[in-house]
Protein backbone atom coordinates (compact mmCIF):
# COMPACT_ATOMS: atom_id res chain seq x y z
CA UNK A 1 0.00 0.00 0.00
CA UNK A 2 1.17 3.47 -0.84
CA UNK A 3 1.01 5.89 1.78
CA UNK A 4 2.00 8.59 -0.28
CA UNK A 5 -0.13 11.04 -2.25
CA UNK A 6 0.92 13.54 -4.99
CA UNK A 7 -1.07 15.73 -6.76
CA UNK A 8 -0.83 18.57 -9.06
CA UNK A 9 -3.66 21.05 -8.45
CA UNK A 10 -4.29 24.38 -10.30
CA UNK A 11 -1.48 25.66 -12.86
CA UNK A 12 1.54 25.60 -10.09
CA UNK A 13 0.93 23.81 -6.78
CA UNK A 14 2.15 19.98 -6.17
CA UNK A 15 0.17 18.46 -3.08
CA UNK A 16 1.61 15.37 -0.70
CA UNK A 17 -0.11 13.89 1.72
CA UNK A 18 1.16 11.58 4.11
CA UNK A 19 0.64 9.67 7.27
CA UNK A 20 2.56 9.13 10.20
CA UNK A 21 2.34 6.42 13.34
CA UNK A 22 3.38 9.45 15.73
CA UNK A 23 2.12 12.75 17.10
CA UNK A 24 2.53 15.62 15.61
CA UNK A 25 5.09 16.93 18.14
CA UNK A 26 7.29 14.66 16.95
CA UNK A 27 6.47 14.63 13.27
CA UNK A 28 7.54 18.62 13.49
CA UNK A 29 10.56 18.13 15.38
CA UNK A 30 11.96 15.29 12.76
CA UNK A 31 11.41 18.13 9.83
CA UNK A 32 13.00 21.12 12.14
CA UNK A 33 15.87 19.58 14.02
CA UNK A 34 19.44 19.48 11.72
CA UNK A 35 20.21 16.08 13.70
CA UNK A 36 16.82 14.40 12.75
CA UNK A 37 16.46 15.69 9.16
CA UNK A 38 20.35 14.28 8.47
CA UNK A 39 18.63 10.77 9.09
CA UNK A 40 15.64 10.46 6.80
CA UNK A 41 15.64 13.09 4.42
CA UNK A 42 18.13 11.76 1.77
CA UNK A 43 16.47 10.66 -1.55
CA UNK A 44 17.49 7.85 -2.92
CA UNK A 45 19.55 5.01 -1.48
CA UNK A 46 23.13 5.82 -1.18
CA UNK A 47 22.57 9.45 -0.69
CA UNK A 48 23.86 11.27 2.83
CA UNK A 49 23.36 14.70 4.11
CA UNK A 50 26.94 15.72 5.48
CA UNK A 51 26.01 19.24 5.79
CA UNK A 52 22.32 20.34 7.16
CA UNK A 53 21.24 24.26 8.70
CA UNK A 54 18.10 24.59 9.88
CA UNK A 55 17.03 27.86 11.86
CA UNK A 56 13.37 27.10 12.84
CA UNK A 57 12.32 30.49 13.45
CA UNK A 58 10.83 33.22 10.97
CA UNK A 59 14.05 34.52 8.80
CA UNK A 60 16.02 31.75 10.14
CA UNK A 61 17.94 29.67 7.04
CA UNK A 62 17.67 26.61 5.43
CA UNK A 63 20.46 24.89 3.99
CA UNK A 64 20.85 21.03 3.24
CA UNK A 65 23.82 19.46 1.15
CA UNK A 66 23.49 16.08 -0.51
CA UNK A 67 26.07 14.32 -1.60
CA UNK A 68 26.34 10.48 -3.42
CA UNK A 69 30.00 9.86 -1.67
CA UNK A 70 31.18 9.67 -5.17
CA UNK A 71 32.01 13.31 -5.54
CA UNK A 72 28.19 13.74 -6.46
CA UNK A 73 26.13 16.14 -4.96
CA UNK A 74 23.63 19.38 -4.57
CA UNK A 75 22.53 21.71 -2.09
CA UNK A 76 19.41 23.21 -1.51
CA UNK A 77 19.19 26.90 0.18
CA UNK A 78 15.46 28.42 1.70
CA UNK A 79 14.25 30.78 4.32
CA UNK A 80 11.51 30.05 7.11
CA UNK A 81 8.60 32.25 7.09
CA UNK A 82 6.44 31.44 9.18
CA UNK A 83 5.70 28.41 12.18
CA UNK A 84 3.38 27.43 14.24
CA UNK A 85 4.72 24.93 16.64
CA UNK A 86 3.72 21.27 15.58
CA UNK A 87 1.33 22.06 13.43
CA UNK A 88 2.59 24.37 10.32
CA UNK A 89 5.34 25.64 8.95
CA UNK A 90 5.96 27.82 5.67
CA UNK A 91 9.34 28.35 4.09
CA UNK A 92 11.00 29.07 0.97
CA UNK A 93 13.55 26.48 -0.60
CA UNK A 94 15.48 26.65 -4.20
CA UNK A 95 17.68 23.58 -5.24
CA UNK A 96 21.14 24.69 -6.43
CA UNK A 97 22.24 22.64 -9.48
CA UNK A 98 24.57 24.52 -9.29
CA UNK A 99 22.53 27.35 -11.06
CA UNK A 100 19.50 28.27 -8.36
CA UNK A 101 15.79 26.94 -9.46
CA UNK A 102 12.97 29.51 -8.81
CA UNK A 103 11.48 29.48 -5.29
CA UNK A 104 9.45 26.98 -4.41
CA UNK A 105 6.86 28.37 -1.78
CA UNK A 106 6.17 25.51 0.44
CA UNK A 107 3.28 25.29 3.18
CA UNK A 108 3.18 22.07 5.33
CA UNK A 109 0.65 21.27 7.90
CA UNK A 110 0.75 18.19 10.23
CA UNK A 111 -3.14 17.19 11.74
CA UNK A 112 -3.57 15.10 14.52
CA UNK A 113 -5.30 11.82 12.92
CA UNK A 114 -6.16 9.48 15.44
CA UNK A 115 -2.96 8.41 17.46
CA UNK A 116 -0.83 9.82 14.70
CA UNK A 117 -0.53 12.55 12.23
CA UNK A 118 -1.89 13.95 8.64
CA UNK A 119 1.00 15.59 7.23
CA UNK A 120 0.35 18.03 4.08
CA UNK A 121 2.78 19.36 1.85
CA UNK A 122 1.49 22.10 -0.49
CA UNK A 123 4.25 23.41 -2.85
CA UNK A 124 3.69 26.50 -5.29
CA UNK A 125 5.72 27.17 -8.02
CA UNK A 126 5.98 30.70 -10.08
CA UNK A 127 4.50 29.14 -12.87
CA UNK A 128 3.64 26.15 -15.00
CA UNK A 129 6.30 25.68 -16.21
CA UNK A 130 9.09 26.02 -13.82
CA UNK A 131 6.83 23.10 -12.05
CA UNK A 132 6.74 21.21 -15.68
CA UNK A 133 10.90 21.30 -14.84
CA UNK A 134 10.42 20.36 -11.16
CA UNK A 135 8.58 17.49 -12.15
CA UNK A 136 11.05 16.34 -14.60
CA UNK A 137 14.39 17.23 -12.51
CA UNK A 138 11.95 14.53 -9.93
CA UNK A 139 12.08 11.86 -12.66
CA UNK A 140 15.86 12.18 -12.75
CA UNK A 141 16.19 12.15 -9.08
CA UNK A 142 13.95 9.23 -9.66
CA UNK A 143 15.98 7.75 -11.90
CA UNK A 144 19.46 8.25 -10.74
CA UNK A 145 17.73 6.06 -7.67
CA UNK A 146 17.69 3.37 -9.98
CA UNK A 147 21.37 3.62 -11.25
CA UNK A 148 22.59 3.74 -7.94
CA UNK A 149 20.78 0.46 -7.61
CA UNK A 150 22.20 -0.95 -10.61
CA UNK A 151 26.00 -0.36 -9.65
CA UNK A 152 24.96 -2.37 -6.40
CA UNK A 153 24.40 -5.05 -8.63
CA UNK A 154 27.14 -5.45 -11.03
CA UNK B 1 12.02 9.62 -22.38
CA UNK B 2 12.69 12.04 -25.04
CA UNK B 3 9.09 13.64 -24.99
CA UNK B 4 8.46 13.82 -21.44
CA UNK B 5 9.26 17.96 -21.82
CA UNK B 6 6.82 18.37 -24.38
CA UNK B 7 4.52 16.13 -22.15
CA UNK B 8 4.89 18.96 -19.62
CA UNK B 9 4.41 21.63 -21.67
CA UNK B 10 1.69 20.61 -23.14
CA UNK B 11 0.22 19.76 -20.06
CA UNK B 12 0.76 23.38 -19.19
CA UNK B 13 -2.24 24.57 -20.51
CA UNK B 14 -5.26 24.29 -18.88
CA UNK B 15 -7.51 24.19 -22.30
CA UNK B 16 -5.09 20.99 -23.17
CA UNK B 17 -5.81 19.47 -19.66
CA UNK B 18 -9.17 20.16 -20.43
CA UNK B 19 -9.06 18.62 -23.69
CA UNK B 20 -7.30 15.20 -22.24
CA UNK B 21 -10.19 15.19 -19.49
CA UNK B 22 -12.35 15.22 -22.44
CA UNK B 23 -10.73 13.00 -24.03
CA UNK B 24 -10.90 10.42 -21.83
CA UNK B 25 -14.34 9.61 -22.01
CA UNK B 26 -13.56 8.46 -25.25
CA UNK B 27 -13.02 9.19 -29.36
CA UNK B 28 -14.31 12.51 -30.45
CA UNK B 29 -13.99 14.93 -33.28
CA UNK B 30 -12.81 18.66 -33.19
CA UNK B 31 -16.15 20.27 -34.01
CA UNK B 32 -17.13 17.98 -31.24
CA UNK B 33 -14.57 18.95 -28.88
CA UNK B 34 -15.19 23.09 -29.62
CA UNK B 35 -18.21 23.41 -28.53
CA UNK B 36 -18.03 22.97 -24.51
CA UNK B 37 -14.49 25.26 -24.79
CA UNK B 38 -16.21 28.24 -26.98
CA UNK B 39 -13.22 28.40 -29.10
CA UNK B 40 -12.96 28.21 -32.52
CA UNK B 41 -11.97 24.87 -34.49
CA UNK B 42 -8.77 26.48 -35.73
CA UNK B 43 -7.85 27.31 -31.90
CA UNK B 44 -8.40 23.89 -30.95
CA UNK B 45 -7.24 22.18 -33.74
CA UNK B 46 -3.99 24.17 -32.67
CA UNK B 47 -4.24 22.94 -29.20
CA UNK B 48 -4.44 19.43 -30.83
CA UNK B 49 -1.36 19.56 -32.65
CA UNK B 50 0.30 20.19 -29.56
CA UNK B 51 -0.98 17.39 -27.62
CA UNK B 52 -0.71 15.08 -30.62
CA UNK B 53 3.15 16.61 -30.94
CA UNK B 54 4.00 15.56 -27.23
CA UNK B 55 2.78 12.01 -28.01
CA UNK B 56 -0.52 12.46 -25.72
CA UNK B 57 -3.34 11.94 -28.42
CA UNK B 58 -3.82 10.05 -31.88
CA UNK B 59 -5.55 11.68 -34.68
CA UNK B 60 -6.64 9.54 -37.86
CA UNK B 61 -8.58 10.41 -40.54
CA UNK B 62 -12.09 9.19 -41.32
CA UNK B 63 -13.48 10.93 -44.76
CA UNK B 64 -13.19 14.73 -43.70
CA UNK B 65 -13.26 14.17 -40.29
CA UNK B 66 -9.99 13.80 -37.78
CA UNK B 67 -10.72 12.08 -34.87
CA UNK B 68 -8.97 12.00 -32.13
CA UNK B 69 -8.02 9.92 -29.04
CA UNK B 70 -5.99 9.38 -25.76
CA UNK B 71 -2.55 7.94 -26.64
CA UNK B 72 -2.39 5.00 -23.85
CA UNK B 73 1.46 5.35 -24.38
CA UNK B 74 1.93 8.64 -23.90
CA UNK B 75 -0.22 8.73 -21.05
CA UNK B 76 1.38 5.86 -19.31
CA UNK B 77 4.66 7.73 -20.07
CA UNK B 78 3.75 10.35 -17.46
CA UNK B 79 2.11 8.31 -15.00
CA UNK B 80 5.20 6.36 -15.00
CA UNK B 81 7.09 9.61 -14.23
CA UNK B 82 4.56 10.18 -11.20
CA UNK B 83 5.28 7.12 -9.98
CA UNK B 84 9.21 7.68 -10.03
CA UNK B 85 8.56 10.66 -8.30
CA UNK B 86 6.46 9.09 -5.28
CA UNK B 87 9.28 6.44 -5.14
CA UNK B 88 11.87 8.83 -3.98
CA UNK B 89 9.70 10.78 -1.71
CA UNK B 90 8.33 7.77 -0.10
CA UNK B 91 11.61 6.35 0.27
CA UNK B 92 12.37 9.38 2.93
CA UNK B 93 8.85 8.90 4.39
CA UNK B 94 9.33 5.30 5.27
CA UNK B 95 13.17 5.66 6.64
CA UNK B 96 10.79 9.11 8.92
CA UNK B 97 8.40 5.95 10.02
CA UNK B 98 11.64 4.34 11.37
CA UNK B 99 12.89 7.51 12.80
CA UNK B 100 9.97 8.78 14.73
CA UNK B 101 9.80 5.09 15.87
CA UNK B 102 12.80 5.68 17.60
CA UNK B 103 11.92 9.36 18.71
CA UNK B 104 8.88 8.37 20.64
CA UNK B 105 9.68 8.08 24.47
CA UNK B 106 11.91 11.10 24.12
CA UNK B 107 9.17 13.02 22.73
CA UNK B 108 7.04 11.55 25.59
CA UNK B 109 9.34 12.73 28.50
CA UNK B 110 9.18 16.65 26.67
CA UNK B 111 5.55 16.46 26.99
Amino acid sequence: MSKLTLKTEGDTHIVAKRRFAAPPQAVYRAHTDASLIQQWMLGPDGWTMPVCVCEPKPGGRIRYEWSNGKGGGFYLTGEFIELTPHSRIVHVERMHLPDPTPDNHVETTFEPDGAGTLMTMRMTLPDAETRAAMLSSGMEQGMEASYVRLENMI
Amino acid sequence: MHTLDNSFAALADPTRRAILARLALGETTVMELAKPFDMTQPAISRHLKVLEGAGLIIRRVEGTKRPCRLAPAGIAEIDQWLAMLRDAMSKNYDRLDALLATMKPENDQQL
